[in-house]
């Protein structure tokens, strides 16, 4: 794949990706859908660490190891999130951010 | 164009438009397997590049942990059936814009930046090789964010398990 895809193309596909996240973080009022949002950017970035690291410095496996210690904190991540979300469901009833507002006073 | 080119910019095109249909479509629980499919597709671009162990953790733990818990935080939290509401035009033309804005900076530079790309194909990314750089404490080891992570998945563990417990009725907690 190397020989034949250019990075430039790479590079463009995971940006476009990351960006399709930002819209939906941006748009989005339920919170797992803003999470879906943020796993969707996350991913891009994945896919951003390891193009850099096959096409620019193969040989060192580095973008292949963040890659996998990220994959690692957005299982935390969502865990933690998704275990916040069903507490706040059973509490207000709702996961809508506009009416999350416990947590202000 | 070789069959490895034509597989990607395949994938690639089936990623981008799952991840579109993911942060637009209106039912809840098809944003989740929209999600899934484009997280599929980054598996397999992980498979093109010969990383098979990122590959496998990929599939595994994105497709087979975190979109499962989506999706069982969806069934507990909203009706399967339940639209979400547009949000207003405003604010999707105003995203719209910040994004675009966003993306074309990203790609404009990265279209008129040179990249040279090294020539050898490098180490093969093997189990064993994996396996002892994750345990190296040496240069270009690994065993320190190894720890780190394991308390990080430790503690969220711990954290999620104490935020959702049910409260027992008559505690004021």
């Amino acid at each position: 794949m190397i020989e034949q895809v250019p990075l430039n193309h790479a590079l463009i596909v995971t940006t476009m990706m990351f960006f399709i996240g930002v819209y939906g973080f941006l748009t989005r009022k339920n919170l797992i859908t803003m999470l879906i949002s943020i796993e969707l950017m996350l991913n891009a970035v994945n896919l951003n660490f390891v193009f850099f690291d096959k096409y620019l410095y193969p040989g060192t496996l580095e973008g292949h190891f963040f890659s996998l210690f990220i994959i690692a904190i957005a299982a935390a991540e969502a865990a933690v999130a998704i275990a916040i979300f069903i507490n706040l469901y059973r509490n207000i009833r709702s996961i809508d951010v506009e009416e999350v507002d416990k947590m202000k006073y | 164009m070789e069959t490895s080119a034509i597989l990607f910019y395949t994938i690639a095109t089936i990623m981008i438009v799952f991840s579109l249909l993911a942060v637009t479509a209106s039912k809840i629980l098809r944003a989740a397997v929209f999600l899934l499919f484009a997280l599929g597709g980054t598996a397999g671009i992980y498979f093109m590049v010969d990383y098979f162990f990122l590959a496998a953790v990929q599939l595994i733990v994105y497709a087979g942990g975190i979109v499962v818990l989506i999706i069982f935080s969806i069934l507990l939290t909203s009706h399967i059936e339940e639209k979400m509401q547009k949000p207003d035009i405003w604010k999707i033309i105003l995203t719209s814009i910040i994004g675009f804005a966003g993306a074309t900076m990203s790609i404009h530079v990265i279209t008129n930046h040179v990249f040279t790309p090294h020539a050898d194909t490098g180490v093969v990314a093997s189990m064993d090789v994996i396996g002892e750089k994750l345990m190296n404490y040496g240069d270009s080891g690994y065993v320190l964010p190894f720890e780190v992570i394991s308390i990080l998945l430790l503690a969220a563990m711990v954290g999620a398990i104490v935020v959702a417990k049910r409260n027992k009725p008559g505690s004021n907690d």
